[in-house]
């Protein structure tokens, strides 16, 4: 289904993403970890065509991506929706019309200009925030809601899109922990019922190990790591962020339940002081 | 999860429907009823100028290029004269920059401090804001050529009321233009500062001014550019530079026109020239920041 091929990007001096070939033959959530730096918000960037490959492909269903321009290049980012880490809303519009921009690739820009949507397109936009438990927020302005809803808009505006394809860019590394857990839950669950392809940068292993079918560890740009969640060690961990024996997994979890096991682990340094 | 699933029943969607459609259909009939009156406006507004217009619209917009053209022509005829021309108003043109850039230079210098001084959550007296705005509204507002014809009247013709003129209004403008980009700068590190006991001074010249410089610097080469064309004109009124030069050019009228348009041309080349300067600095200040 989708495919990259020696995908490269060098930036002036350095190669920020180094012939990453990869295969997904079907729909899966997949994620995608490493130190900041290694590369995965660019190889994101790639495939959604924010940016160009300097080398390599993305094909997907058989079309070469990369090599898409103008009109041809647009279509294709309508057909695969990104969500960003610090969600670039429209802050000073209405909930609504955030996620109407879902639909911006399918109308013309005089309407859209105007802010005329399709009456179902709104109602559409509504049933979605609904879906994701926001629907009460809907004539707001997206600068008032907290970063959780925020993003949630933000997956709205995805699914507006109808895409084959979401990908996610830290989708939850600027929200506390409660709302990092309702935003996976909702990427989870449009992979589980509509069958889309979610691909998430993250980079707190235990999310990856808890909502993906598959895990791609990425260092310095090249992938170190394929496997399936339960392939991803803490051994296989320090190898994929360079660390030392001193890595601990707990020591920065953010899942509630590893409150626990970190507590555990600081009890006996605490008895030795 | 709890939060996700707690999806509201079927009825109550239907009422944000309603509420949302209702509201958008207000927020386009508002936007409907303004561009009626944005265009109602501009048409009738045209007619009444038209009206009350000397020649008529229509029969002068014809003429519009007879000037030009005149000038074109007579300098196409003299083509090869216009090199040496140019070189000839060369020390004009040099005078008329000298003016514009000591007045930019004076100018920005005294809108850093005003505009500081003008930004709410940066004023070192908060009670001084609004009379500092208004202060620079004033110096705005007065056009340079009329504080240049009071200042010529009473310190004599030459670049030096041209360029105290200039600055006056540049220190208006850019006062307001700074004191924007001030209101956009985070405070955050101004916070830091304070944290440590630094003074105002310290907090605007360490926390504020490296946010704020490449918006600065654009801004006051922008004005620069502005100004070369204000001091040009000012020639017009007797503080020299290659505006008086363009003033005798034009009073001689017909065969004269080559000068005209040699000095034109330098003015252009000039502004082009401290256009891609100013794009170059502004350029590499922001990549180094």
């Amino acid at each position: 289904m989708l495919t990259f091929d020696r995908l490269t990007k060098r930036f002036k001096g350095n190669t920020a993403v180094d012939a990453v070939s990869l295969t997904f033959p079907k729909p899966a959530m997949i994620g995608i970890i490493g130190a900041s730096g290694a590369g995965k918000s660019t190889l994101l960037r790639m495939v959604n065509r924010l940016s160009d490959a300097t080398e390599g492909h993305v094909l997907f269903e058989g079309q070469d991506v990369t090599a898409l321009r103008g009109g041809a290049r647009r279509a294709w980012q309508g057909q695969c929706a990104m969500i960003f880490q610090q969600f670039n809303l429209v802050p000073r519009m209405d909930v609504v019309s955030n996620v109407l921009h879902g639909t911006l690739n399918r109308r013309s820009t005089l309407a859209t200009m105007f802010n005329l949507y399709p009456r179902e397109d709104i109602h559409r936009a509504i049933d979605i925030l609904d879906r994701l438990g926001i629907a009460a927020q809907a004539p707001k302005r997206a600068e008032a809601l907290s970063g959780g809803q925020q993003q949630r808009v933000a997956i709205a505006r995805a699914l507006m899109q109808d895409p084959k394809i979401i990908l996610a860019d830290e989708p939850i590394a600027s929200l506390d922990p409660m709302n990092a857990q309702i935003v996976m839950d909702a990427l989870r669950r449009i992979h589980d019922e509509d069958g889309r392809m979610v691909i998430a940068n993250l980079h707190t292993l235990d999310t990856a190990r808890r909502y993906c079918d598959r895990v791609i560890g990425m260092r310095e740009g090249r992938v170190v790591f394929d496997g399936t969640p339960a392939q991803l060690t803490t051994g296989v961990a320090r190898d994929i962020y360079g660390a030392d024996a001193g890595f601990s997994e707990a020591a920065t979890s953010t899942s509630i339940e590893a409150l626990d096991d970190a507590g555990a682990m600081l009890r006996p340094a605490q008895a030795a002081i | 999860m709890a939060d996700l699933s707690l999806g509201s029943a079927h009825g109550d969607t239907d009422t944000i429907r309603d509420a949302y459609l209702a509201m958008a259909r207000t927020k386009r009939m508002y936007g409907g009823i303004l561009l009626i009156v944005f265009v109602a406006l501009m048409t009738s507004g045209f007619m009444l100028a038209d009206s009350r217009n000397a020649g008529g619209f229509w029969d002068g917009i014809l003429n519009i290029f007879q000037f030009p053209g005149e000038v074109v022509a007579e300098a196409r005829e003299k083509a090869a004269l216009l090199p040496g021309l140019m070189i000839e108003f060369l020390p004009s043109l040099i005078e008329t920059l000298n003016i514009a850039a000591a007045a930019t230079l004076l100018g920005a210098i005294l809108a850093v401090i005003l505009s500081l001084l003008a930004t709410r959550g940066l004023a070192k007296f908060p009670a001084l804001i609004s009379p500092v705005r208004r202060a620079m509204d004033v110096m705005r507002a007065v056009p340079e050529i009329v504080i240049a014809l009071v200042l010529i009247f009473i310190l004599g013709g030459g670049p030096v009321p041209a360029m105290i003129a200039i600055a006056i209004h540049t220190v208006g403008a850019l006062g307001k233009l700074f004191s924007e980009v001030n209101e956009n700068a985070s405070l955050k590190p101004v916070e830091g500062l304070a944290s440590v006991g630094a003074t105002w001074t310290q907090r605007m010249w360490l926390g504020v001014i490296p946010q704020v410089a490449p918006n600065y610097l654009s801004y006051a080469l922008l004005r620069f550019e502005i100004n070369i064309r204000a001091s040009a004109i000012l020639g017009f009124v007797g503080s020299g530079g290659i505006g008086y030069d363009l003033k005798n050019a034009f009073s001689w009228g017909q065969g004269r026109y080559d000068e005209v348009a040699a000095i034109f041309l330098l003015l252009f080349l000039t502004i082009v020239f401290f256009d891609q300067l100013s794009d170059h600095y502004r350029n590499k200040l922001v990549g180094r920041g």
